[in-house]
């Protein structure tokens, strides 16, 4: 799955950041049907989390109602430098996951 | 002090402490009742310190990009600890639940929904203190203005 | 209610022959005639609702710039026979790839004749994720260039079939190309303001889509809006039709990724 981060590369002690993150995914309804008349089965991405330290800052469950290509943008505070490690899953179990480093001073 | 300006205020005083205790529980749309319930253990739904910000029309009720953020001191005795986003009129009401870590600087996301069909979105988030709080915003959905069978 | 007259089916045969020819003239002597091309010209973005046009803008929530980063490692990817990968004989994209799509009236032709002749690898499929890939990030190394094309012979003779196609009534609903986007561009249809149909956002992200679509697959969802039969990808029909889109939209500047309802 192409995932985009976008995370700030430096950040003073305290700050709050904005996070964003875009993944590729059709987040397939389960309500559409192929062209010989198929349902085709749901299958979203239900689950991304964000941890920095070892620590989850965010989780978001996501249903069909969340648009293809889902995006989030969210805040979180950075006491010392790191790394924010985010993770996904759809429901066919495919995983996906990404880094981004931020130093701070 | 004139005699109406007098009444006056103790009346509207008095429409103020009754209107803050009859506007505590949120109109819940038509269907969504059960669907608060579960996530609110039927416990009451305030108006307020929500904003959701959202297109009055939607340009596509593929992607609608929406933001949604809750007033909250984000310490640790007094934080947010989820936003759920709810649809009346799409096929699943629940849309998704944020869930904020116990360092949250700030209780706001913006991300992009399907909407299917011109309807009142609701946004509910949950406190640690065990209130609920909310807001909901109307957006037009339209159809599109040709057939596309591309 | 002020606007724009009906104009479609006034002129009669001798007058459109004519015009034909003057046309000719007008582009073999490199100029444009402003007749033919809505002024002033106005860009796609301009027509659609305010959350698309933040969403092109935004490199980062652009959901067309996630095809742009697929298409950016598959750039180095070898494929094929021959092994090699787009960068093995291009290089930098971001240098070599710069202007081309400005400049291309069948940019996906272009990629699928190196695909299969260059790289000897099987062809892409009419908006396969591959294709939409590549294509997405070279028409992004455009990005602000305006519109050129060149002025050889057969790029003309599309130009001139294109425009004939863009001029003719089709469809259950007889509407020609011309009537929405020359004659009534800037009016509502539905809920939504009729473009002048230009070509300098795709490929783009179209929001019904949920996805990038080719330059050819938004011709084809016209076609399906009139109720015509759609064009196949590849058809003449359909590459006329993009190089005179290219022609009329000289001049205004390369979006892609764009955003679009």
């Amino acid at each position: 799955m192409a995932a985009r981060i976008s995370v700030p590369a430096t950040a003073k002690k305290g700050d709050t950041v904005e996070i964003r993150i875009a993944i590729q995914h059709p987040m397939e309804t389960g309500f559409r049907f192929d062209v010989n008349g198929r349902a085709i089965p749901k299958n979203v991405i239900n689950r991304v989390t964000c941890r920095f330290g070892g620590e989850e800052i965010f989780r978001a469950e996501l249903g069909s109602g969340i648009a293809a290509n889902p995006f989030l943008d969210f805040f979180a505070a950075v006491e010392e430098s790191g790394t924010f490690e985010f993770e996904w899953v759809d429901d066919a179990g495919v995983r996906g996951a990404e880094t981004a480093k931020i130093v701070v001073s | 002090m004139k005699r109406r300006g007098f009444l006056g205020i103790a009346g509207g005083a008095v429409a103020l402490v009754l209107g803050r205790k009859a506007a505590a529980q949120v109109r819940i749309e038509n269907g969504m009742e059960s669907v608060v319930r579960d996530l609110t253990a039927g416990a009451t739904v305030r108006e307020g310190r929500v904003t959701l910000v959202v297109a009055r029309l939607a340009d596509n009720g593929y992607a609608v990009p929406l933001r949604v953020s809750v007033q909250s001191p984000m310490t640790q005795t007094e934080r947010v600890k989820s936003i759920t986003l709810l649809s009346p009129r799409n096929p699943r009401p629940l849309m998704a639940t944020f869930h904020f870590g116990e360092d949250a600087p700030r209780a706001e996301v913006a991300t992009r929904v399907r909407l299917n069909g011109t309807q009142r979105v609701m946004a509910l988030a949950a406190l640690s203190d065990g209130s609920f709080w909310s807001a909901s915003a109307q957006v037009e959905v339209t159809e599109s203005a040709c057939l596309d069978a591309s | 209610m002020g606007g724009r007259r009906w104009r479609a089916g006034r002129r009669d045969r001798e007058d459109r022959r004519q015009l034909k020819r003057l046309l000719a003239l007008a582009f073999l002597a490199g100029t444009a005639l402003a007749a033919d091309r809505p002024t002033p010209l106005k860009s796609g973005v301009e027509f659609t609702g305010a959350d698309a046009r933040a969403l092109q803008a935004d490199e980062f929530a652009n959901p067309g710039m996630l095809w742009v980063a697929r298409g950016e490692k598959l750039w180095s990817e070898p494929a094929g026979v021959s092994g090699k990968s787009c960068a093995d004989c291009h290089g930098d994209a971001v240098k070599s790839m710069k202007g081309v799509a400005a400049r291309a009236v069948n940019l996906d032709g272009r990629i699928e004749n190196c695909r299969t002749e260059q790289q000897q690898a099987r062809a892409f499929e009419p908006e396969s994720q591959g294709l939409l890939s590549l294509s997405a990030y070279v028409a992004f190394q455009s990005r602000g260039m305006p519109i050129s094309i060149p002025g050889t012979a057969d790029v003309q003779a599309s130009v001139q079939r294109g425009r004939e196609i863009y001029h003719r009534r089709m469809g259950q609903l007889n509407l020609s190309c011309s009537q929405c986007h020359d004659d009534h561009w800037g009016r509502k249809l539905a809920a939504e303001t009729v473009s002048q149909g230009h070509p300098n956002g795709f490929p783009a992200y179209r929001l019904s889509w949920e996805s990038v679509g080719s330059l050819a697959r938004r011709i084809r969802a016209c076609y399906s809006g009139i109720r015509a039969e759609m064009p196949e990808y590849g058809s003449p029909d359909l590459q006329d039709l993009q190089a005179y889109l290219a022609w009329r939209a000289q001049g205004l500047a390369m979006e892609s990724p764009g955003v679009r309802r």
